[in-house]
């Protein structure tokens, strides 16, 4: 087991704001998708599910991309986690409200 | 006593999954209160159960999620032929098709489809946190306030996501495919 003088909380905060990234992403692109028919059909990967395949592909990648990158870099570093985590809550609470229809139609204007 | 395959996957989706999600999150508490706030000296054995717990819960949420949005989904939206009056095999027309329900496909469906996918992203990252800080979590203060955070969402978005998935399975089941036989019924001669 690793030693607390060893263990940093950067792997940690990486994986919490990766996930606020990650669901940021999908309420963005679900947004986009929704405002533009050439997103929503480039967002078409496969025709059964329709455009929600490509909003849920491409925010799965960003979050785990985003993860693997902040991961490595702050491997070994202990970040400011109440910076980190009232960003990832503010991108979840952006996600929660955006992704709701009524918002979303706002947004667009609608 | 009958039931359709696609009867049987939603019933999968929607309890097997979904609801044993939901279920789950009063054991999600108790151990993120008992090794974060509470302050139990977990054994290692606990804290590896404990491990599977929140696995487990994530396995569940990603299984809601895939099934969902690659299975049923694709029925849920499948297009009725032109002329097609009866609508009950295309349940996102069927709402569409009435003033009273379609705010259950535009609000209830639009909605569940994207926010569910919060639970499986949440629960994830807490199993990792709960696996990877171990012992040491109870010294990270902002992880344990993250963690909380993170199941706090998951629950939201499973509540939201159940929620409206029962009203619609009420409103416009998805129904199809073979039927199953559950039970065969006694004939009274």
């Amino acid at each position: 087991m690793t030693d607390r003088a060893d263990m940093t909380n950067g792997r940690g905060a990486a994986a919490v704001l990766a996930a606020g990234i990650g669901s940021f992403a999908l309420a963005l692109l679900a947004l986009a998708g929704d405002a533009s028919r050439s997103i929503s059909s480039t967002l078409n990967f496969w025709n059964p599910t329709g455009p929600l395949s490509g909003v849920t592909c491409v925010a799965i990648l960003i979050w785990l991309g985003s993860w693997l990158f902040l991961s490595r870099r702050w491997a070994s570093r202990d970040v400011n986690l109440a910076r980190t985590n009232v960003i990832s809550f503010v991108m979840f609470a952006a996600a929660l409200l955006i992704t709701f229809p009524p918002i979303m139609d706002f947004l667009q204007g609608k | 006593m009958e039931i359709t395959t696609r009867d049987a996957i939603t019933v999968l989706h929607g309890v097997g999954f979904g609801a044993f999600l939901l279920l789950g999150f009063s054991g999600v508490m108790v151990i993120l209160l008992s090794s974060s706030v509470a302050g139990h000296p977990w054994t290692s054995k606990e804290r590896r159960l404990g491990g599977y717990y929140l696995g487990g819960m994530a396995v569940l949420a990603w299984a809601a999620v895939l099934v969902g949005a690659y299975v049923i989904y694709p029925w849920y939206r499948a297009i009725a032929p032109a002329g097609t009056v009866d609508l009950s095999a295309y349940p996102q027309r069927l709402l569409m098709s009435d003033p009273t329900t379609i705010g259950w496909h535009d609000i209830g469906m639009e909605w569940k489809e994207h926010i569910a996918w919060f639970a499986p992203i949440t629960m994830t990252a807490l199993t990792y946190l709960f696996v990877k800080y171990g012992p040491h979590l109870p010294r990270f203060r902002g992880l344990r306030n993250a963690m909380l955070g993170l199941a706090a969402i998951a629950f939201v978005s499973t509540a939201v996501a159940g929620l409206f998935g029962a009203m619609l399975n009420k409103y416009a089941p998805v129904r199809g495919g073979n039927e199953l036989i559950i039970l065969k019924a006694k004939t009274n001669d």
